[in-house]
């Protein structure tokens, strides 16, 4: 589904084919069909954000575009060439992902863990170079954790190890870099933390970042691009400001919301419609006749 | 743990960590320190100098009968098995992320007797014969435990859980088998199941020797991926390793390593267990730790050679003993140790 306010994020970001894009593809797991003839693309130096309800197949298109997940029909492109055509080491030194889980290996410290992103710049009889070394320590600063260093990975708290895990996808050194789901299973200081690093990646770094998350109000506020996805389909792209209405997340996530102005960043804030409000709806009952609605919700309590 | 890197010209760099180099050149020297030891005891005692001597073609006629001919090819049978054992476990540990994902654990020892014992007692055959049906068994053995563990991947409690399985089973295979054959065939199939070093010569050694020279630096020269697929199959993917490729070349490398060392000194048990864990322990390097767990797997099964043949005095015994009961006791505490790490 097109809009005139995608058109214009098109225009923004110029006519040309951007780095990574999907080309009609089909994405299922065995007989499982997620999305049909889905098409997107990724604009070049964005912090795009893929949002959407659960099952909706924001993952799989995260995964589609990592190539994690070969597309059953259409192609995902890199630079022009189909990602599946290509050597895995030499993708692997374009495009990094972030896992939704990885294992940290038993007894390994975080500045060795940070040091394996190096592996794809690396061959058997080239195993460490200064660069990699310098790469490593900017990867390690850069992400906070260059004081944990000789720590065991497996000491560390949640937060501290996503950023970890972060610092060793930055040590892979790739203009593009995909997260899955980067602030599931964390608090909410070190979501923000791991998103504020995200956003000061993407503009001191100029990368360009694409992030599965679950909070709207965080895609929101971080994102320079917006993709909202339903049943397999993309409801809508472009910047927040334009693609976050009441009138979309209602479509998109089936809740009754306002949205204002977030006063610290002036993003859309979603505040979801209190629970008597919902009820109303949920009873069928039409704006205006809010005394049935109350009787509604009185008869729904019991 | 501080990495160290060794630089040579032309961009050429191997990185290392000091504890594991050490590890690996103080295994070497202890596995090359009992193999003379081990040489040099028996009916005809020498000492560690004149098996060196002897070694290196200075010794008398005699001196060279016993070392060349007779001891020299079952301690160099020792060294690869153990070194083919260990590997295969440390492969098989790694990709199950488990200290129980053995190969000796999950069957594929048991489906190298089976076949050793189909050629025997079905087909009374030849001593190579057997050999040629320990290794076709393990290899059906590890094929058939893969395709029954494989769901999108091989995950690790699942390939531990089938396997045991398989191992039952096939055990009950061994013991149908010895109890159709006759007295003579039930006999070698006895002596064939103990796991045993003794009268290993020179046709024994080779295509053990040409299997190892193949297979162990492969699986070397994949260790790098191996250690990234132990963060999962898709950090590994993100960091450019063919994650499918590795681990099948891997697993059959690892398969082929069990099934032919089995088949030069029958089903050694514990060493695919314990190598790689006591290596891991010694290195305190994460990953599989292949190189020191290869000389380890060499170390600990020349060391038990001498234990069998040696610590009972006049009653020797087969070193597939020694190392079940020492494994055993190994296996145990793992188990109690694991269970506190609430990992079983």
């Amino acid at each position: 589904m097109t809009t005139n306010k995608d058109n214009r994020s098109t225009a923004m970001t110029g006519r040309q084919k951007q780095r990574l894009s999907a080309e009609s593809v089909t994405l299922a797991y065995e007989q499982r069909v997620i999305a049909r003839e889905l098409s997107v693309e990724i604009p070049d130096n964005s912090f795009t954000v893929i949002v959407g309800p659960n099952a909706c197949g924001k993952s799989t298109l995260l995964r589609a575009l990592s190539r994690m997940l070969k597309p059953a029909e259409g192609r995902v492109l890199l630079d022009g060439a189909s990602i599946h055509s290509l050597p895995a080491k030499k993708v692997a030194k374009t495009l990094g992902l972030l896992p939704q889980s990885s294992i940290a290996p038993d007894g390994i410290t975080v500045a060795d863990l940070v040091a394996r992103g190096r592996y794809p710049h690396q061959g058997l009889l080239r195993q460490w170079s200064p660069e990699d070394e310098r790469i490593v320590q900017e990867s390690m600063a850069s992400t906070g954790v260059a004081e944990l260093a000789e720590r065991y990975v497996d000491e560390l708290s949640g937060g501290q190890r996503q950023r970890v895990w972060i610092a060793m996808a930055l040590a892979q050194q790739t203009p593009l870099l995909l997260l899955d789901e980067p602030t599931t299973f964390l608090d909410i200081q070190h979501q923000i933390d791991v998103l504020d690093l995200c956003a000061e990646l993407h503009e001191t770094q100029g990368r360009t970042l694409v992030a599965v998350l679950h909070d709207l109000n965080h895609a929101a506020r971080y994102a320079t691009h917006l993709i909202a996805v339903r049943g397999g389909e993309i409801v809508a792209e472009g910047p927040p400001a334009d693609v976050v209405t009441a009138e979309l997340v209602e479509r998109v996530f089936g809740l009754r919301c306002q949205v204002i102005e977030d006063p610290e960043t002036g993003t859309p804030l979603v505040v979801p419609a209190g629970r008597k409000a919902r009820a109303r709806r949920a009873a069928g009952v039409t704006e205006g006749s809010a005394e049935g609605a109350a009787e509604q919700v009185s008869v729904l309590r019991k | 743990m501080t990495t160290k890197t060794l630089r040579a010209g032309g961009g050429l760099s191997v990185r290392y960590e000091p504890r594991a180099a050490l590890s690996v050149l103080g295994l070497l020297v202890l596995t090359v320190a009992v193999a003379v030891v081990l040489i040099g005891t028996g009916d005809f005692p020498m000492t560690p100098g004149e098996v060196v001597d002897t070694l290196l073609g200075e010794g008398t006629v005699v001196q060279e009968f016993a070392v060349m001919d007779l001891r020299l090819p079952r301690v160099l049978v020792a060294v690869f098995v153990g070194a083919a054992l260990a590997v295969g476990g440390a492969v098989f540990q790694s990709i199950s992320r488990n200290p129980l994902g053995s190969p000796d654990v999950i069957g594929f020892g048991q489906g190298a007797t089976v076949g050793a014992l189909t050629v025997i007692v079905l087909f009374q055959g030849s001593a190579a014969a057997a050999a040629g049906g320990a290794v076709v068994g393990g290899l059906v053995t590890g094929v058939t435990i893969y395709l029954l563990a494989w769901k999108k991947g091989v995950h690790g409690y699942r390939l531990v859980l089938v396997g045991i399985g398989a191992a039952a089973m096939l055990t009950s295979v061994i013991h149908y088998l010895i109890t159709k054959a006759n007295l003579v065939d039930a006999t070698r199939a006895t002596v064939w199941m103990t796991g045993s070093l003794d009268g290993r010569d020179w046709s024994q050694f080779w295509p053990l020797f040409a299997v190892c020279c193949i297979l162990l630096p492969l699986v070397l020269g994949h260790g790098r991926a191996l250690r990234m697929l132990e963060m999962g199959d898709d950090a590994a993917y993100a960091l450019g390793v063919k994650v499918e490729r590795t681990r099948i070349v891997l697993m059959a490398s690892a398969v082929l390593l069990v099934a032919v060392a089995t088949s030069a000194a029958g089903p050694i048990v514990f060493v695919s267990l314990s190598a790689p864990q006591l290596a891991r322990r010694l290195t305190r390097a994460p990953g599989p730790n292949l190189a020191a767990s290869a000389l380890m797997g060499s170390a600990l099964l020349l060391s038990a050679d001498w234990v069998a043949t040696n610590a009972f005095g006049e009653r020797q015994l087969p070193v597939g003993v020694v190392t079940g009961i020492l494994g055993g006791c190994y296996l145990l505490w793992l188990l109690v140790t694991e269970r506190k790490a609430g990992r079983i």
